[in-house]
């Protein structure tokens, strides 16, 4: 067992099934490789305690060939924003250092329902709020990718899902959850070169999942290729009643569908994600993308979403108005920080000065003024109904097109310590992720190839809602043709 | 400048955190910086349109009108400070 670095989910289940390698083996391997590269800060938490656990109950049920779960003896980390009982979860914020939820997330819940096992809680910007996992109480997290231009210098892996994206392109776990508000999955699999898929707003429960924009947050795996990202959402998406937005549409059988192609697909290509600031390497290899889906017989139709450019300030205003409000729960009164008063307004504000960061702050602000008495209509409900205009134009686009295939972010990976001085210049980075979160869209980011420092870019394919399974095929076909895996090596 | 000292002060009071100086002399560039920024909204015609409070297009689901039950102890375990089933806050009444 030379390379189980390399493995993904599917290969690890088939060694697994056929008994060439225990659970437990697999896991203490990840222990290993933990340990060793700390200096990514990819965990907040570890759980190898609870990993030897849960590996030896998946070996205890391969051995008896009953009951394996989708996900049975797979080690992997968990965004430290899903509540795990009884396991400290931060949110990656100093308010709540010391939390320890007395309760599951329902994610959390389906991946051990399955049969997954729980590596750690994994790094993120503070309440899921960054693009470059710079904003956490707990320490950035660096990407495992290298410019082979400056191979000292020290990369982001993209956020808010930064340390599940590094543990994973580390090999430091088979695969990660992420949430995305606006990008958060797809964005850091596209700086880590790996799968990143958000679905529809609703597939996956929010229950347990700590708030940041509750109208936008969905969680998602965070895998190696196309295929294991089909496993993985099976086992995290369920109807929740726990969860009042919560779908009760089919969970269709993802895996089974992943490798039917794309023939006669009729993929969109919209004009207006050519963006200012878009790369041109990133811009050629959206090109070879739509060439790709072409050679296996998808149909390209240009199509039009002309709100594009409204998205990105309609978000920084929705998502910060629905932070302000989630995040007035954490007043020091009934868990997490608290810091002294004199009195109980003082309290509160001693708290939460001292509690949140320089970001959370700022959107808590953004937020609370977008609110205010007197400027509700002119920024809050105004962006509200540029919601629907983004939200029709997708509607109307699909009456042409079954998918829409678009670069998932400008550029790629930067240094640790650029575009920190701009708050707009880091929000640019989600310009092409945003419009899908708004719309509730499923979109997922496959890595597509390398520019000419030699990191990853990434497309992304957005679809109807509830069609992942047009996501998924769509990008396994760029999966292949691109041959990521092997210019990765 | 939308946003002057006065303004952040306010947003700085609703929001319920304590803001240095600095802080509050940073931020207000930076909130006029981005209210700048979203102000281009205001060039999108929205007079026919109907605001989008949620994408979810499902039935409220009921549930049960049955108590559920929690463990006191549970919701205390995170208290910052507690004394018998109670959680302490300071004084509010003078």
């Amino acid at each position: 067992m030379s390379n189980l670095s390399d493995l993904t989910i599917s290969q690890a289940k088939e060694l697994l099934l056929n008994r060439s390698i225990s659970s437990v083996e697999l896991t203490k391997f990840f222990f290993d490789k933990i340990s060793n590269f700390k200096n990514l800060n990819c965990f907040i938490t570890e759980t190898f305690d609870q990993a030897l656990k849960m590996s030896k109950i998946s070996d205890e049920k391969y051995k008896l060939k009953k009951d394996i779960g989708l996900m049975e003896g797979i080690p992997i980390g968990m965004k430290d924003l899903f509540c795990t009982n009884q396991i400290k979860t931060t949110a990656g914020s100093k308010i709540l250092k010391n939390f320890i939820p007395f309760y599951e997330s329902t994610v959390s819940k389906n991946l051990w329902e399955e049969g997954a096992v729980l590596l750690g809680k994994t790094n993120l910007d503070e309440f899921a709020m960054g693009s470059a996992n710079t904003t956490s109480f707990f320490g950035n997290v660096v990407n495992p990718w290298k410019s082979k231009n400056d191979i000292d210098k020290k990369l982001v892996p993209g956020g808010s899902s930064g340390g599940s994206a590094s543990a994973v392109a580390a090999d430091l776990c088979l695969a990660a959850t992420g949430s995305d508000t606006g990008g958060s999955i797809r964005q850091p699999a596209s700086f880590c070169g790996l799968v990143g898929m958000k679905p529809t707003y609703g597939r996956c429960s929010r229950f347990g999942m700590i708030a940041f924009a509750s109208s936008l947050d969905q969680a998602g795996p965070i895998t190696k290729d196309v295929l294991d990202s089909s496993i993985m959402l099976k086992s995290m998406c369920s109807y929740d009643k726990k969860d009042s937005t919560s779908s009760k549409m089919e969970i269709p059988d993802f895996p089974k569908i992943v490798k039917l192609g794309v023939k006669g697909i009729r993929v969109g290509i919209p004009d207006e994600y050519i963006v200012d600031g878009l790369n041109s390497n990133v811009n050629d290899n959206w090109q070879k993308g739509i060439e790709w889906l072409k050679s296996e017989g998808a149909e390209i139709i240009e199509i039009n979403l002309p709100h594009t450019q409204s998205a990105l300030p309609t978000y920084y205003i929705l998502a910060p108005a629905e932070a302000s409000a989630n995040l007035a729960r954490y007043d020091g009164i009934r868990f997490g920080l608290r810091e002294i008063g004199k009195d109980l307004d003082e309290v509160y504000k001693n708290t939460r000065a001292s509690g949140f960061g320089n970001e959370v702050k700022r959107r808590i602000m953004i937020g609370t003024y977008v609110l205010s008495a007197g400027y509700y209509d002119a920024y809050y409900l105004k962006a509200l109904k540029v919601r629907k205009l983004i939200s029709d134009d997708f509607s109307k686009a699909f009456e042409k097109c079954d998918c829409i295939l678009t670069p998932t972010t400008p550029g790629v990976a930067f240094g640790i310590g650029e575009k920190q001085d701009d708050p707009l210049e880091m929000y640019l980075n989600d310009v092409l992720t945003v419009p899908a979160s708004l719309a509730g869209l499923p979109a997922i980011s496959v890595p597509s190839g390398l520019n000419d420092e030699g990191l990853p870019i990434g497309l992304q394919i957005v679809a109807r809602p509830f069609d992942e399974e047009t996501c998924f095929k769509a990008a396994f076909v760029i999966e292949q043709l691109s041959n990521f895996n092997k210019l990765k090596n | 400048m939308s946003i002057d000292n006065s303004v952040v002060k306010k947003i700085a009071n609703l929001s319920k955190i304590n803001l240095s100086e600095k802080e509050s002399e940073n931020l207000k560039h930076e909130l006029n910086k981005i209210l700048d920024w979203v102000d281009d909204l205001k060039k999108v015609d929205t007079k026919m349109v109907e605001p989008m409070l949620s994408v979810f297009n499902e039935n409220m689901k009921m549930r049960d009108d049955k108590v559920e039950l929690t463990n006191t102890d549970e919701i205390l375990s995170n208290a910052p400070d507690k004394k018998e089933n109670f959680f302490v806050v300071p004084k509010v009444i003078e």
